[in-house]
């Protein structure tokens, strides 16, 4: 197993909110891997200290085989590590495709004076970005709505396109937080067909969700997080049987 | 040390009404999130329709005196002003409520332009003197330090009405509503509590007490005119920042002090920078302490809520 | 020139070839047209020119990157006075344009980029704010820098400024042909204009679908989506505001070389304001809209100062409105309409961002 990532002691607090006691675990390569929790046990803030929209108060991220950057987003999305958001954020006014395209950014080169001057190479790289959001949104299976502006896309649409557009990153790792919120079954089960081709395709997946079955048939690993701690880190059997986990859930009378 | 005594006294009058006019840019920024940028204007309506009312009764009356005329402008100005406070409010932010960010800031641009342009319309855009009927002679307290009764009288009527005004928030049932829907107004109106009566309540209130700065600075410096609201409208606002926007008391603390700063640091501008600045650039201050403040603490000295609305 | 096109009454839709030359032919013809009516119109046509640069060149930053900018005025002011400093007697320098512009362009945009620096972080209506007191702060050392040392010659401007010479050919000469004929400098400064606006709306154009103009949008829609995504949205605004400002200082100095004097009363908040409401009234985000709208509020005004006074002098007897007014009314009335009426302007703007028509054509592509 080559280790992919490796959160090294994280912590972090809002005033005086510990959010993340010194959080550990590792996402081996080729993995989907699971992070629950009952709601404010600290899953989001990992996700975003993780994606740089905060940084840490200790700790460290190693990420193929290199320490990641503190608190700066867009350097963490160059060195592969996507994400989507639990409340979709889209880019309203763009359409589909030009989402997907605003997500090859940090994968194309075109400067100012190669736009200005419509150089060659960035007239190129303009129709290859371009068909390549397309095969994307194809990918996702959403590419008849290629021309249409996002906010009119249909709830479900709107969350596959988000998934292309950090696909469009070539991310090593896709981190999504809550997929499966406020979708229907058929939805969900789309949504986790096209999860387990995004990891056949070679793309490891860190999961955050709230919707324990769904993570339990999809991940290889789970680890569960509780009032900002780490209880286990498993296969899912394990931890579905583990007492902490139960009584995390469950509250504490049913734990003995 | 006369000379700094001296300024001190400047800047506490001119400070007072920047703080009075600072009050209205907090309690609406404080309940909408919305700069009015048209509040300034406000001001130069009140003072002029003051001018106004002032003319008329020396006219009609002319053995009225020169207090009772004063306040026969500020009984006449208050309610206008109020009124054109509640006008724009519900006809023009009240819809953009829900509008993207920029929307209503656009809009109350456009809305401080067209005050200007009316009041053009009304009193064209010449400069009117402005009667002082109260005495702008300064009297000597102290030795080399002077102060006009008109001075004296803008400082305590500051006074009173940033006091009423704390009163009126923390100790009234009105004022519990109007710290609800700042909050947040979509759950204080669960609650119960009117909130668009608030909100149009905050605008009449914060009218009323532009239009009462209003007349202060015309009847200080004597005069008024269509554009007399921009520059104090901008420099109050510096003061609510200042102090902390969405908070009262810090808009009085930032427009004391901003009038302060203004004050002093025009006196000695000259001798800081070896002659190079002199007190004309004395209106750089406000703008430069803006946008200090804004980048380095948004939350101004006392705000300690941070108006996040991402 | 797409959007403009579409406006054209029944051939916008029915046969867009046709369309697009009623729309050439026009802006070519127009001058000569206006100066039928007589030489100041045609002079309005040329100032209508300078103002759809400065409004191409701010809904670069608000409309495209969102950043409201309330200050942009004091972009065209170092424009301007760069030029009145490099080809004026003022220090007796005497550049040519080819130096001149681009140097009054480049100052702008560090200008632009020194204030964006610490600002661009700020939330939208504070950054309006600010920049509004930039605007004001280079008014008041405009007004102030003629002691100790004169240099900008306080709010008496700077006068006999040098006009607009392409390669020895003096624009600000009428072209005599024969003693009957010739042709007025108005009218070549039209043409003069038209070009310098004609490269800026096809660079703009150029940057609205890109790599940059996609990652502004992005901005503007959501920035921690866009940061997300990996923009270095720092960088991205600032880049937004140096090429706004390279735009207005551009025009800034066409504007001094034109007018002939520049002093700190052409700079003030409400030519900011102004250029916003043009940008605002076309359609933010919208190249054509924002062309329209620029001519329009540029032209109007002028229509009623023309008419608006001769007839309240028929009506009334006297003038009631002058026409001064008449033209802020115009511009605030523009602003409150459009914003509650119409937000999205004149003509709102088709998402384009991209040009996917180009590449997929093969492609089944969706409506």
């Amino acid at each position: 197993m080559i280790k992919l990532l490796e959160a090294q002691g994280i912590c972090k607090h809002f005033g005086g909110l510990q959010a993340l006691t010194d959080v550990s675990l590792s996402i081996n390569k080729g993995e989907i891997y699971g992070l629950i929790g009952p709601n404010g046990a600290g899953k989001t803030t990992f996700f975003n200290v993780l994606s740089g929209a905060y940084t840490p108060d200790a700790g460290e991220f190693v990420f193929a085989g290199s320490q990641l950057p503190y608190g700066e987003a867009h350097k963490i999305v160059e060195r592969g590590i996507a994400r989507t958001f639990q409340n979709i954020r889209l880019f309203r006014e763009l359409t589909a495709l030009e989402n997907v395209m605003v997500g090859h950014h940090t994968r194309s080169h075109a400067g100012l004076f190669g736009i200005l001057f419509q150089r060659k190479q960035v007239r190129e790289e303009e129709r290859l970005v371009t068909e390549r959001a397309y095969e994307l949104l194809k990918y996702v299976g959403i590419e008849r709505f290629a021309n249409t502006v996002s906010k009119n896309l249909s709830y479900g649409d709107q969350r596959r396109l988000e998934i292309a557009r950090a696909l469009a990153t070539e991310p090593q790792l896709l981190a999504l937080d809550e997929p499966a919120a406020g979708m229907n079954a058929t939805e969900t089960t789309h949504l986790r067909s096209l999860i387990e081709t995004i990891r056949h395709d070679g793309v490891t997946v860190l999961l955050i969700e709230h919707d324990v079955k769904l993570v339990m048939g999809l991940c290889d690993r789970v680890a569960v997080l509780d009032f900002g701690k780490k209880l286990v880190e498993d296969v899912p059997a394990v931890v579905q049987r583990s007492a902490a986990v139960i009584e995390a859930y469950l509250g504490g009378a049913h734990a003995a | 040390m006369e000379t700094l005594l001296q300024q001190i006294i400047n800047g506490l009058v001119v400070g007072s009404m920047y703080a009075l006019v600072a009050l209205g840019y907090t309690m609406v920024y404080g309940i909408l999130g919305l700069i009015n940028f048209a509040h300034g204007d406000i001001l130069m309506i009140g003072a002029l329709v003051a001018l106004q009312a002032i003319t008329f009764a020396q006219h009609t009356w002319p053995h009225l005196g020169a207090l009772p005329t004063l306040a026969f402008g500020l009984v006449v100005a208050v309610p206008v002003s109020m009124l054109m406070g509640y006008v724009i409010e519900r006809a023009a932010y009240r819809r953009l409520r829900n509008a993207p960010r920029l929307a209503p800031l656009i809009t109350a641009i456009g809305v401080s332009f067209l005050l200007q342009t009316i009041a053009m319309i009304v009193w064209g855009r010449n400069y009117y003197s402005f009667p002082q009927l109260i005495s702008t002679t300064p009297l000597q307290p102290v030795k080399g330090v002077y102060i006009a009764p008109v001075q004296i009288v803008i400082l305590i009527v500051s006074a009173v009405l940033m006091a009423a005004l704390i009163v009126l928030v923390n100790k009234t049932r009105i004022g519990r509503a109007m710290r609800a829907t700042a909050e947040n107004h979509r759950i204080a109106s669960l609650m119960g509590v009117d909130a668009n009566a608030i909100i149009s309540l905050t605008f009449v209130i914060g009218s009323g007490l532009a239009a009462i700065a209003g007349v202060m600075i015309a009847s200080n410096y004597g005069i008024a005119h269509s554009t007399m609201g921009t520059l104090p409208g901008l420099k109050a606002f510096t003061a609510a920042v200042l102090g902390g926007i969405g908070n009262l008391g810090g808009a009085m603390l930032g427009g004391i002090l901003l009038g302060l700063v203004e004050s002093i640091g025009a006196g000695y501008i000259e001798q800081f920078s070896f002659g190079f600045f002199n007190s004309s650039y004395q209106d750089i201050f406000a703008f430069v302490i803006l946008g200090v403040v804004l980048v380095f603490r948004p939350t101004g000295l006392l705000g300690e809520r941070v108006a996040d609305r991402a | 020139m797409d959007e403009l096109v579409r406006i054209v009454p029944y051939f916008g839709t029915h046969n867009p070839k046709v369309a697009r030359a009623i729309v050439l032919a026009l802006i070519l013809v127009a001058p000569i047209l206006a100066l039928g009516i007589g030489p100041a119109w045609v002079r309005i046509l040329d100032f209508a020119l300078l103002y759809v640069m400065l409004a191409v060149g701010l809904n670069l930053v608000v409309g495209f990157a969102g950043l409201l900018d309330l200050g942009y005025i004091a972009f065209y002011a170092v424009g301007a006075y760069t030029w009145a400093f490099l080809a004026s007697p003022h220090f007796g320098v005497h550049l040519p344009f080819w130096i001149v512009l681009p140097l009054g362009a480049g100052f702008a945009a560090l200008a632009g980029v020194i204030l964006g620096f610490p600002v661009l972080r700020l939330r939208g209506d504070y950054l309006a704010i600010v920049t509004l007191g930039f605007g004001e702060i280079v008014r008041i050392f405009m007004n102030n820098l003629n002691h100790p040392i004169n240099i900008t010659n306080g709010p008496q401007g700077i006068n006999m400024l040098d006009s607009l010479h392409i390669f020895g050919w003096d624009v600000s000469r009428r072209i005599v042909i024969t003693d009957s004929f010739s042709i007025n400098s108005l009218l070549l400064y039209y043409y003069v204009f038209l070009a310098f606006v004609t490269l800026s709306v096809i660079l703009v154009q150029r940057l609205q679908v890109s790599r940059i103009g996609r990652a502004w949008a992005a901005i503007r829609d959501d920035d921690l989506a866009a940061k997300a995504v990996g923009i270095n949205v720092r960088n991205c605004k600032l880049l937004a505001f140096a090429m706004g400002a390279t735009f207005g200082g551009v025009a800034g100095g066409l504007f001094g070389a034109f007018q002939g004097f520049v002093s700190p009363e052409s700079f003030s908040l409400m030519e900011s304001i102004i250029v916003l409401a043009m940008v605002v009234f076309g359609g933010m985000g919208n190249i054509g809209g924002v062309i329209i709208g620029a001519l329009l509020l540029s032209w109007l005004p002028e229509v009623l100062r023309s008419y608006a006074v001769p007839m309240q002098t028929a009506l009334f007897g006297q003038v009631l409105l002058d026409p001064e007014i008449l033209r802020m009314l115009v511009y605030a009335l523009a602003l409150i309409f459009m914003m509650l009426l119409r937000p999205s302007g004149l003509m709102p703007a088709h998402s384009r961002y991209s040009r996917p028509d180009l590449v997929l054509a093969n492609k089944r592509v969706g409506p």
